[in-house]
């Protein structure tokens, strides 16, 4: 179910999108992509000198997921805003789960929208990612 | 502690061309395989004028000018002791491949939390097209953990 092809109600939920753990090849690739060349996520004698046990995710890449989460529930030029706070690092073989529900109803800018909110967890069900976004309706 | 004479800083405008390359390239790492995103056929079949730019990646504009350095040095912080605290984006038009962005960028905000342990620079982007039309606007809070 999308936000196209049924009546959007407070209490929907959206899809859930699980992937794959966090691995050293998606932070390499997702640098490259990104243009966000940190060392502490790509480079491990960098992140131990910096005091972290080992390379963790950028937070551009949850948010990214969140951000599929998003579109595949609404079609993205109904995206009106997207918000996010990063809450906890994503380490090495963390799970992300995604998902997110309707919490409100609201007239924007004379338009329908739904308000949503939005997370992103691991496989243990610590919150990495918490947001909000506003999608219009159609 | 950080100057909040810096609060209304405007940095200067970065240009940045939205690339098919670079599009594709995005969604692979993130594992966006819609074809909107990644085959400009089939983009052009669902009525964009060439592949779909994914809602976070205007994040990468001002980082291949090397904001998040840059700021660093003008402030005088230590890059280990960063974390990225929020992100924002509000859209206002569709981005696609050829689009040709402008961001013009200012530090709107610095407090201090926790006695001073950890500090929010906040900055926020206008971000226009080619055609003069405001696309979006992002806002960026670093968190600055002073050890």
């Amino acid at each position: 179910m999308t936000s196209e092809n049924r009546k959007v109600q407070v209490g929907d939920a959206l899809p859930e999108l699980r992937l794959p753990p966090v691995d050293r090849t998606m932070l390499a690739l997702f640098a490259g992509a990104s243009g966000d060349h940190v060392p502490l996520h790509i480079d491990q004698d960098f992140a131990r000198k910096a005091g972290m046990p080992d390379v963790f995710a950028h937070g551009m890449l949850g948010m990214a997921w969140v951000g599929r989460l998003i579109t595949n529930w609404a079609p993205q030029h109904a995206l009106r805003s997207f918000n996010v706070r990063f809450m906890a690092i994503t380490h090495l073989g963390n799970a992300p789960v995604l998902s997110g529900k309707v919490v409100d109803l609201i007239d924007r800018d004379g338009e329908r929208c739904a308000k949503l909110e939005v997370q992103m967890a691991n496989q243990y069900g610590q919150v990495k990612i918490l947001g909000e976004a506003l999608v219009a309706l159609a | 502690m950080i100057d909040t004479k810096w609060i209304g800083h405007r940095f200067p405008a970065i240009r940045w061309e939205v690339e098919k390359g670079r599009l594709r390239f995005f969604a692979k790492a993130i594992g966006e395989t819609r074809p909107e995103f990644i085959d400009e056929d089939a983009a052009k079949a669902a009525g964009h004028p060439s592949l779909l730019a994914p809602p976070t990646i205007l994040f990468s504009g001002p980082l291949d000018h090397d904001d998040v350095p840059k700021l660093l040095q003008m402030l005088g912080i230590d890059m280990n002791n960063i974390l990225h605290g929020e992100q924002g984006f509000t859209y206002h038009a569709p981005i696609h491949a050829g689009d040709v962005l402008e961001f013009e960028s200012q530090i709107t905000d610095i407090t201090s939390k926790k006695g001073g342990a950890l500090e929010l620079v906040t900055r926020e982007s206008r971000v226009t097209n080619q055609r003069g039309e405001l696309v979006a606007t992002v806002r960026n809070v670093v968190a600055v953990v002073n050890r």
